[in-house]
């Protein structure tokens, strides 16, 4: 499985490692709250909200460079807006593997 | 150009402040979270350029650009393609970035900013007020009319309007203070304050931080005042 990786945000940074630990902040601040909303639109069965959650989250994933979990959440997203949760266990993997890199961050 | 971001995630905000920290064309002056918020700011300050996501809950960028009536330039961030065309249908758009949103692809669409406004403020002149000698035409409900430009001795911003008062009328006209004070002689009209234009000939007498014009006190902001009292035939 693909891995998360800082290439984008070194890429945008300019170098400068202030902003790249700022961001990294960010994202370890946002990530979980954005996920726990997403999880109780799921609980709900809420899935155009969760379908909006979703679209929130593509941006992390794609920040963290996950060309492939990118298309799968892109994939999801799409399912949800038409109601269909085929895809909620590969999402449930994505989230799981951002979160554990960000706690090693 | 100053410019203002409008997105709901923190992150993306932090990337575009970042990426305008590297492009010197552009100066960031606000960041919002959402729509609303930008609103009110805009209701009370100009600027030259937004960037704007779309997918905000509650109210999306395109609610957001309905809703400003003179929107200036705005480069859309999204994560999706899927509004591209849309997004074209609105003149005030000068550009659509996909998330992640590299340097190199920001830097293409802050020159078609840039670009943009050269072409637009060629043109407005054109657009809004038209001046002949000394008169001054402004569009209202449709009609071009004729205002003596010596007559103003006062114009005021308000929102999306600007109050021209003159000797015998007031008049109500949908434009800037920017525009119109392209249109002014600078030798007898000065603004005072970010919502005021006054003709110095009209001044009655000034006092601490206002002037009196006719009958209207207008208050002098601190960084006009010293142009102000320069061009005054002091004794």
């Amino acid at each position: 499985m693909e891995q998360p990786n800082l290439i984008y945000i070194k890429s945008m940074s300019g170098g400068n490692q202030a902003f790249e630990q700022k961001l990294i902040g960010i994202i370890k601040q946002e990530f979980p709250k954005e996920v726990e909303i997403y999880l109780t639109n799921m609980s709900l069965k809420e899935y155009r909200k969760a379908a909006d959650n979703v679209h929130k989250l593509k941006h992390k994933i794609s920040i963290l460079g996950l060309q492939k979990s990118y298309a799968i959440a892109q994939d999801y997203e799409k399912n949800l807006l038409e109601g269909s949760t085929i895809l909620e266990a590969d999402f449930s993997d994505i989230i799981r593997l951002i979160a554990d890199f960000l706690e090693t961050q | 150009m100053n410019c203002i971001i409008i997105d709901d995630e923190a992150a993306a905000r932090a990337i575009i402040s970042q990426l305008c920290g590297q492009a010197p064309q552009v100066n960031v002056i606000e960041e919002f979270p959402n729509a609303i918020q930008a609103i009110k700011f805009l209701n009370q300050n100009e600027v030259d350029l937004i960037f704007l996501d779309i997918h905000m809950p509650d109210f999306t960028g395109f609610d957001f650009i309905e809703t400003i009536k003179n929107p200036p330039k705005i480069i859309l961030t999204t994560s999706d393609t899927n509004f591209a065309i849309q997004a074209f249908e609105y003149d005030c758009i000068v550009d659509y970035l996909v998330k992640p949103i590299s340097l190199e692809r920001f830097q293409k669409a802050i020159n078609k900013a840039e670009a943009s406004s050269v072409n637009a403020s060629s043109n407005s002149s054109d657009k809004v007020e038209t001046t002949s000698g000394n008169d001054l035409y402004v569009n209202i409900d449709r009609r071009l009319i004729k205002i003596n430009i010596p007559s103003i001795y006062l114009v005021e911003a308000q929102g999306d309007y600007i109050r021209v008062k003159t000797e015998n009328k007031n008049y109500t006209v949908h434009s800037t203070l920017k525009k119109i004070k392209e249109k002014l002689p600078d030798s007898i009209f000065l603004k005072v304050h970010r919502s005021y234009i006054i003709n110095i000939n009209k001044i009655v007498d000034i006092e601490d931080n206002s002037v009196l014009i006719k009958k209207d006190i207008i208050p002098v902001s601190r960084s006009n005042r010293p142009e102000l009292m320069r061009r005054l035939n002091m004794l």
